[in-house]
């Protein structure tokens, strides 16, 4: 693949080594490198809201069939250091579904998932989060959800008393819930096409009858083998409904 | 595999793009081998340039979609926001990794993943632009035995990226923009 290519290489020059075989052998003889190096080889840039129409589309279309639901499962896969996950926090408490929701947040990155649980961003990345929020249809103001200090912003910890957060492979792991709503964004670009099946299949396994999946902005299921599995729900936001007999 | 390489073309633009690259893409043929092209533009994830450059190319005109096949007779762009790389299955891949020269899109990283699947199969364009991205990036196309054309820049709305380009890269063709389109079509035989 031609992004793990890229990365590997970036991350044997990080580390000074002078070859792939030299840093495979760091990895093996040395506990924290595997660690060290998870970081280089997964990428965890997010926003809070990111592509605020895609959060619009779940406000407008999706809410309103979620509240049928007396419970819900959402399942937020590869959610880094958590952006995605307060998103969904805050969105869910504003329109009125926190209380019956259990969120599981998981991921491969061991140290990206104690960020998610700080819940701790720059400060300086507020003004984005708040427009982004703002764009998204946000009811309240994003200053609610965190306290500044220091350069920080530190989100409630009242947000994560609905979530689970824990390690999980989408390659090797297998189904651990049933959920009415995945959303796996900008995760999938990074799996060739045996992997995203593999992957999809999980959600499709998980989801009950006539639940969501969530895509980024650039993915689709238009080249994976299950694309007869889901129905597009929202088009542009890559918004995508399990179908009835899947 | 057939003994003929396959074909493609990589452009790279910053500045001043738009107007070159509407100098260039109208006059390849409706077969043409594929094209791909990143073109720094500000991120508010708009993706207007498809649409701009679809009714004025005869080529079919797409923003790349991660694992796309990449087809003869079309022309991708990357969408604002993500990293446009090609897979050696001859597939697209799109990437949210950290932006590379200030830039995501980068060129460097479409040219240096285009190399490695098409080698001398490919050619390389680097266009106007106030940044150094594409250099590396062609280096990479020539140094795997592609083809690289650089804009000169006396005809460059901003010459930073082809004159970096250019001391990076001796053996690529140097050409005025109006004669681009014509020295890509020799190559496409």
């Amino acid at each position: 693949m031609a992004s793990i290519k890229r990365r590997l290489f970036q991350a044997r020059d990080h580390f000074g080594c002078r070859s792939i075989s030299m840093l495979q052998d760091m990895v093996l003889h040395d506990e924290t490198m595997l660690g060290a190096l998870m970081s280089y080889l997964t990428v965890q840039v997010s926003e809070l809201f990111r592509d605020p129409a895609y959060f619009r589309a779940i406000r407008e279309k999706v809410v309103p069939h979620l509240k049928t639901y007396p419970s819900l499962k959402v399942w937020i896969a590869g959610c880094s250091t958590g952006e995605e996950l307060y998103s969904f926090a805050i969105l869910f408490r504003e329109e009125g579904l926190e209380e019956r929701t259990l969120f599981y947040a998981t991921d491969i990155n061991q140290e990206s998932l104690r960020k998610a649980e700080a819940g701790v961003y720059d400060l300086d990345r507020m003004r984005l989060f708040t427009e982004n929020h703002r764009l998204s249809g946000g009811k309240t103001s994003l200053s609610d959800y965190y306290t500044a200090a220091y350069g920080a912003a530190t989100f409630d910890k009242s947000l994560r008393r609905h979530v689970v957060f824990s390690d999980h492979s989408l390659v090797t792991d297998a189904v651990f819930a049933e959920t009415q709503f995945v959303s796996c964004r900008n995760v999938l670009i990074y799996f060739n096409r045996d992997l995203q099946n593999r992957a999809v299949a999980l959600f499709a396994d998980s989801l009950s009858r006539k639940g969501f999946l969530g895509l980024g902005a650039k993915e689709t299921l238009r080249f994976t083998e299950h694309h007869d599995t889901f129905d597009e729900f929202a088009r542009e936001e890559r918004l995508y409904q399990k179908r009835e007999a899947a | 595999m057939s003994a003929r390489p396959r074909k493609a073309v990589v452009i790279g633009a910053s500045a001043g793009g738009v107007e070159a690259l509407s100098a260039v893409l109208p006059h390849l043929p409706p077969d043409h081998c594929p094209v791909l092209v990143v073109i720094h533009l500000p991120s508010n994830r708009q993706s207007v340039l498809a649409d701009l450059f679809r009714d004025k190319c005869r080529m079919k005109v797409v923003e790349a979609e991660d694992k796309a096949p990449i087809d003869a007779g079309t022309i991708y762009f990357a969408p604002p926001d993500y990293h446009l790389m090609v897979e050696t299955a001859f597939t697209v891949a799109l990437s949210n990794e950290a932006p590379v020269w200030f830039s995501r899109p980068s060129i460097d990283v479409l040219f240096e993943t285009a190399a490695d699947a098409y080698g001398p199969g490919l050619t390389g364009v680097i266009l106007t632009g106030a940044n150094e991205d594409g250099a590396a990036g062609l280096r990479a196309v020539l140094a795997q035995g592609g083809r690289g054309l650089i804009q000169s820049p006396e005809t460059a709305y901003a010459r930073l990226m082809p004159e970096t380009a250019l001391s990076f890269c001796s053996g690529a063709t140097v050409r005025p923009l109006e004669h681009l389109a014509a020295e890509l079509l020799k190559g496409a035989a």
